[in-house]
């Protein structure tokens, strides 16, 4: 292991931290079809793998360079058979290993092997509590019953039971019931995660975004529930960030602390880096500590030289590094510009026009692009 | 504030280590990390689950014989432990 001295670099007259968070997503496979992933549209164009030597490789180099948080994810990462090897490799470089996981694919003996093979901790994610909203929006019918069954198979191999439901108009008037269910199931921690609108979320946003009234609604639910059990489950709330008025300080600032390595090898600041028009240093190519301290794509919004107004001379900028820099680009098409979430950027009309378009449609069905292969395919042919 | 004779345990699934990149003890648990400071780092590294909160200051109290309000400081570190839920007294 280097010092700390010899793990930060000077770049443009600020010193750069390490990576602390690594994100590996091991696959974009996955058996369900969110239409909310946040994966880009072209995985159907991606299916070049990193193989587990490379895998190896990325989690020793990371950890030299000061990762200690680990996430594998996907995609589904239950689609790799040697998940349990990465994991073995984890735990003995002194990772604290998360897996975020459908729970399709897993089994008891499976859970039981990842506990064996070290896995700290397992999160569960649902769509609904409600099957049939939840069947409607994965996709599958069998995935809920298998999602009930493996989130109780993973208390019952000691693991704290923390299940994430991702939140959006179909669903966020459920909050009640989710919070039924999980308790039914004893979690101890749930995440109620509005959509965060990138990838496949953004394509269907119209269809997604909740009124004001329900995001309210289930507000109220879930602070009940807080003050009628002060001990019970911890709750995570998260706003979409589009009911705010200001800009969530994307990855804590990037190439701050975050590093995500994507299924062929690309390493992004953000698992939805990919959005914008940049390219991407390769593990194949290049060692993890260049890629971190030297690479373009890297340093390019690190520090606040990059920014323009409003944000430039903005005393709030510490707080939020400008928001995100991926939704800047999608909507204002301009990376530089200050995410459009924030009231101070000129830009915020478009994000009020896609909550008034929202609450106008809040009753009516909207039809939703199912994230998979073949609809990634048609996109890419349409360009 | 804890009793003396409490005995402090990490929670489960809470994990104490030293990361030579950040210079410091860190508690990793689901998703999350703390940075703990020096004096914090200390006293963490003392919970095992087994010692008294009393034995614990006194055992700090003998490696740092200089340092003023050990037992202070270590009561006061205990009491925000368990308000953020990071140990539990048995
Ligand atoms: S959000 Fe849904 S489709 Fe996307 S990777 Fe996760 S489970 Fe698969
Ligand atoms: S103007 Fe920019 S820096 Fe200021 S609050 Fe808005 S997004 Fe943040």
């Amino acid at each position: 292991m280097t010092s700390a001295g010899l793990n930060s670099a000077e770049t443009g007259g600020s010193l750069v931290s390490p990576p602390l968070w690594l994100l590996a997503e091991l696959t974009y496979r996955c058996p369900l079809q969110c239409p909310y992933c946040s994966n880009p549209l072209q995985i159907a164009d991606l299916k070049d793998e990193l193989s587990k030597d490379d895998w190896l490789s990325v989690l020793r180099q990371a950890r030299e360079l000061g990762a200690a948080q680990l996430g594998f994810s996907g995609g589904e990462p239950l689609v790799r058979g040697d998940l349990e090897e990465l994991v073995v490799e984890a735990r003995g470089l002194g990772y604290y290993s998360n897996l975020i996981t459908s729970g399709v694919g897993l089994s008891e003996k499976r859970v039981a092997a990842l506990r064996d093979a070290g896995l700290d901790h397992i999160q569960v994610s649902f769509q609904s509590s409600d099957s049939e909203v939840n069947e409607l929006l994965s996709g599958s019918r069998k995935a809920f019953e298998q999602k009930l069954r493996m989130a109780e198979a993973v208390k019952a191999h000691g693991y704290p039971m923390v299940l994430n439901f991702v939140l959006h108009r179909h669903n966020i008037d459920q909050v009640e019931e989710i919070l039924q269910l999980s308790e039914r199931l004893k979690a101890d921690y749930v995440e109620l995660a509005n959509v965060q609108y990138h990838g496949w979320a953004l394509e269907n946003r119209e269809a997604l975004i909740p009124s004001r009234e329900q995001l309210e609604r289930a507000e109220v639910v879930t602070n009940a529930y807080r003050q009628r059990h002060p001990e019970g489950m911890t709750l995570y709330f998260v706003v979409p960030d589009y009911y705010e008025e200001r800009p969530k300080p994307c990855m804590n600032g990037w190439g701050n602390m975050f590093l995500t390595i994507a299924p062929d090898g690309a390493a992004l600041p953000c698992h939805s880096a990919r959005d914008l028009p940049m390219n991407f240093p390769n593990v194949r190519e290049h060692s993890l500590k260049d890629i971190w301290y030297e690479s373009e794509p890297f340093n390019v919004f690190r520090g606040d030289d990059w920014m323009k107004e409003p944000c430039r001379s903005c005393p709030e900028k510490d707080k939020d590094h400008g928001g995100c820099r991926c939704q800047a680009y999608l909507l204002t098409g301009d990376a530089r510009n200050a995410d459009p979430v924030c009231t101070l950027s000129p830009d915020r009309g478009l994000i009020d026009d896609a909550l008034a378009t929202a609450n106008h449609h809040a009753r009516q069905p909207v039809p939703m692009l199912f994230r998979n292969m073949a609809n990634s395919d048609q996109l890419i042919a349409s360009g | 504030m804890p009793e003396m004779n409490a005995v402090p345990a990490l929670r489960a699934h809470y994990r104490l280590q030293w990361e030579p990149a950040q210079d410091c003890h860190v508690l990793l648990y689901p998703e999350g990390m703390i940075k703990l400071n020096g004096s914090a780092g200390e006293i963490m590294s003392c919970v095992d689950g087994e010692r008294s909160v009393e034995q614990i200051i006194s055992a700090l109290q003998t490696r740092f014989p200089d340092a003023p309000g050990v037992a202070e400081d270590t009561l006061e570190f205990f009491t925000v432990a368990h308000d953020k839920r990071w140990l539990e007294f048995g």
